[in-house]
């Protein structure tokens, strides 16, 4: 005998078309259908999924160092990626990413704030590199060592600004378990096409939880086929095609010399000081992740009928965010709810998306309120508020009042 | 094709400076050994002998200060190909700075070999002291000469396991010590004294650079030549899918909740809390809910509390956290020490204490029960959730029985018995 359920409908509308952007825009619509449990639900927690999708879409190597809360991830890691090397420190972990990188390899790793910040300077060298890896920052509550068992969201001020030059790195979020399936195989096929280190942003909530969901929504993974430069002539490292990425051969290919090089440099990786073809080739690196984000864009956008507030939050704070949204829509009150889960560069639609709304309210699990300052500023306008905390989740309670504040 | 490892261009190096050999016999060295450009991987890092990649014709990977030797790991681990060969340049500073990667890949005998630039300075930023400059050495940011003897790199590399180590005067013709480096399996690590002469020479004028090793009792010798095995990469083979590391759980119960219900139990490490609450999880879902589960428990794991905080829900559970929970069953002293708080924030719900424990004051019923007496600390999570189960009714007990019963746990607990306790 079954019982009867209640669950959650999502229907998802994908490659939407929104001010000539092509994005992957998922409706939420607010409504409870019956439906039988499936008989292919396991208990699971993030982590799992997220190792599963990474070497499904075609990760090459884990290294790491660990670190809580992302134990699991490097304890999955080491039963499932075709090689597993576990490093002397982060440095060291970033350093070897990039030698494999370098040799044609997809590395990803898994740290947190403490492992992070060592790998700050390596991660700008791979980025100079134009080298692919996916780092997955699985958040704690800082500053410095701080508490490593308690979950936060405080480390996004640092992502936007980790490139020195405030250059664009792409930093993806995951707000629910098909995330943690889908958004990581996504974050490793940008890594690999637009050549950069891409960041999984993360939380110990999320990724030490463990879930009951219906593994039979997890859709096959196409494993990445990596387009190596096949034309010819000389082959030149950092020349790029008219979507501004260079064209990726491996060091020790016996056909073309490949130069990498983590200081200025021309197309050919020569060092440059401050030439025009250096600097060129530099800024190149910032506009080729701007010119590509909109192909990348993810977010769930679920849009009430006449809402004059949004909530906008993320991770595991859009879970808070969700069940609040539910229980004001119970009392009569509309509300619009955004998840961005391509966080960083802020996409453009996002502004777009919130100037529609009269209100709106930043969820996020930090002291601060680190991305509303990142869209609107250190004095954001009246119309935009936050609710923040710090050492704990945020309550959905707590978002409830906000929205209900001025009524 | 040109097989020349230098452009031809002249090389960027003061005059006098022995940066300049070293990269003219690493090419005579690698043409004597037959090798090709593009089968070899320069690998420099910062310092004035880094700015030479851009005069060697073969590949070359320039990164962080210090960073070469961990950089170039990674190369060489990402090819695992003996027909190529990875050289790393770094100087006296950059082994400084990246000492622990020199020991690492000593110890992993990374199949690559280091040439490090000794020329007991920092050159590049005016000439401040590295940690191999010898002792009395002078420098223009250290007139009064270094104070303590520098570090002996080769018998580092040598005492952390790199196959081949040797010291090198930079004078004359060394190429054939070069190649006998990089013709040996392994890490092999060669230190080349030379001089700077911007900074070397100002600050110890005269200086001649047999007599600054002969005076630091710096030997120019071969430290270690073995054959140990170098590096092989562990790679899984065919490892399974993750998704087949755990069952399904078709719904084989029911429940009639109709709203979540959470559940905090709070006891001791090592007694089996977070099994117990696994198994809970479990079985819910076959019950047909929906289930989270966390544990939380101090980073030193086999002693104090053990807490797992779940939710069972007929509907879909977004937030996960449980700041005042409907239950909360308490095994343990240490498990009352942290869920103190907890049972003072509840307002609703009901409390389940071990009866050994002291009388708690809470705004909610508490229900002391010999948890821990009737079934042994070790089962007394189980007995609690079976007692609750059947008390709360959420969903069948048996479902957690046929659980654990089709677990290799089974075979462990007398299930009956703890199923009819009181």
């Amino acid at each position: 005998m079954k019982r009867e359920v209640r669950h959650y409908f999502f229907l998802r509308q994908d490659k939407d078309n929104i001010n000539n952007q092509r994005i992957t825009r998922t409706f939420a619509p607010l409504f409870y259908r019956s439906e039988t449990l499936k008989s292919s639900t396991a208990l699971i927690d993030s982590s799992l999924v997220i190792t599963e999708s990474m070497v499904q879409a075609g990760a090459d190597v884990f290294i790491g160092y660990p670190i809580t809360p992302a134990n699991l991830l490097y304890a999955y890691g080491s039963r499932r990626y075709p090689l597993f090397l576990s490093a002397p420190d982060e440095i060291t972990t970033l350093q070897w990413m990039t030698g494999f990188a370098a040799t044609g390899k997809l590395p990803v790793t898994a740290t947190s704030f403490p492992g992070y910040a060592l790998m700050l300077e390596s991660i700008n060298m791979a980025y100079m590199m134009e080298l692919p890896m996916v780092i997955i920052l699985v958040q704690r509550l800082g500053p410095a060592t701080g508490t490593a068992t308690c979950g936060a969201q405080g480390d996004i001020t640092l992502l936007n600004g980790m490139i020195s030059g405030g250059f664009a790195i792409p930093v993806m979020s995951l707000a629910d378990t098909q995330d943690c399936w889908e958004i990581p195989a996504k974050a490793m096929q940008m890594a690999s096409r637009l050549r950069t280190p891409v960041i999984l942003f993360t939380s110990k909530e999320e990724v030490m939880t463990s879930y009951s969901y219906d593994i039979s929504r997890f859709s096959g993974i196409s494993p990445i086929r990596r387009n190596n430069w096949d034309g010819s002539g000389k082959y030149k490292s950092y020349r790029a095609n008219e979507q501004l990425i260079p064209s990726f051969l491996p060091v020790g290919n016996p056909d073309h010399q490949v130069r990498f090089t983590a200081s200025t440099h021309d197309e050919e990786g020569n060092l440059q000081g401050t030439s025009k073809a250096g600097l060129d080739n530099s800024t190149r690196i910032h506009q080729k992740i701007l010119k590509n984000m909109a192909e990348y864009t993810y977010y769930e956008l679920d849009d009430a009928h006449d809402a004059t507030t949004l909530i906008l939050s993320f991770g595991i704070t859009s879970r808070a965010a969700h069940e609040a949204v539910i229980s004001l829509r119970k009392k009569g009150v509309a509300v619009s709810h955004l998840v961005p889960k391509t966080l960083l560069p802020v996409p453009p639609v996002y502004y777009e998306i919130a100037s529609r709304y009269k209100r709106v309210i930043f969820c996020e699990e930090n002291y601060t309120g680190q991305y509303r300052q990142i869209m609107f500023g250190y004095s954001s306008p009246d119309h935009i508020s936050g609710v923040n905390s710090f050492g704990k989740m945020i309550d959905p309670s707590e978002i409830v009042r906000e929205v209900l504040r001025d009524e | 094709m040109n097989n020349r490892f230098l452009t031809g261009e002249e090389l960027p190096f003061c005059k006098g400076c022995g940066h300049t050999g070293i990269a003219e016999h690493t090419e005579k060295a690698l043409l004597n050994l037959g090798w090709s450009p593009l089968d070899v991987i320069l690998v420099s890092d910062i310092g004035c002998h880094g700015i030479v990649d851009k005069f060697f014709t073969s590949h070359t990977v320039h990164g962080l200060h210090g960073r070469s030797i961990a950089l170039a790991s990674g190369i060489t681990a990402g090819l695992n190909d003996q027909s190529k060969k990875v050289i790393v340049f770094l100087g006296d500073g950059g082994a400084t700075i990246g000492m622990q990667h020199l020991i690492d890949a000593a110890h992993n005998n990374f199949n690559m070999t280091l040439v490090i630039h000794n020329n007991f300075l920092y050159g590049m930023t005016g000439g401040q002291p590295s940690e191999l400059t010898p002792m009395g050495f002078k420098t223009p940011t250290l007139p009064s000469g270094a104070s303590s003897e520098g570090y002996d790199i080769c018998d580092l590399a040598m005492a952390a396991g790199a196959n081949y180590v040797a010291r090198i005067m930079g004078i004359g013709d060394f190429s054939e010590a070069l190649a006998t480096a990089f013709s040996k399996n392994g890490l092999s690590v060669v230190e080349v004294l030379e001089v700077c002469p911007s900074y070397g020479m100002k600050a110890n004028p005269g200086m001649k650079l047999r007599q600054v090793a002969e005076e630091a009792a710096i030997e120019v010798k071969v430290y270690a030549d073995r054959n140990h095995k170098s590096w092989e990469p562990p790679f899984l083979t065919a490892p399974d899918s993750l998704f087949s590391s755990f069952d399904c759980l078709p719904a084989m119960f029911t429940s009639s909740i109709e709203k979540p219900v959470r559940i905090m139990l709070a006891g001791s490490a090592g007694e089996g809390v977070q099994v117990a609450a696994d198994f809970f999880a479990q079985a819910a879902v076959t019950a047909g809910l929906n289930v989270t589960k966390k544990g939380s428990y101090p980073v030193t794991v086999g002693v104090g509390y053990s807490a797992s905080e779940l939710i069972v829900s007929p509907d879909p559970i977004f937030y996960t956290g449980s700041p005042t929970p409907d239950a909360l069953i308490i095994l343990s002293n240490d498990g009352l020490s942290f869920a103190r708080n907890t049972a003072s924030r509840m307002e609703n719900g009901e409390i389940f204490i071990d009866a050994s424990l002291p009388v708690m004051n809470a705004a909610v019923s508490v229900i002391p029960i010999d948890f821990r007496n009737q079934a042994g600390p070790r089962n007394a999570a189980f007995y609690a959730l079976f007692r609750y189960l059947t008390h709360s009714g959420i969903f069948p007990a048996e479902a957690m029985k046929k659980m654990i019963g089709e677990s290799k746990l089974g075979a462990k607990i007398n299930m009956e018995k703890l199923f009819q306790l009181p």
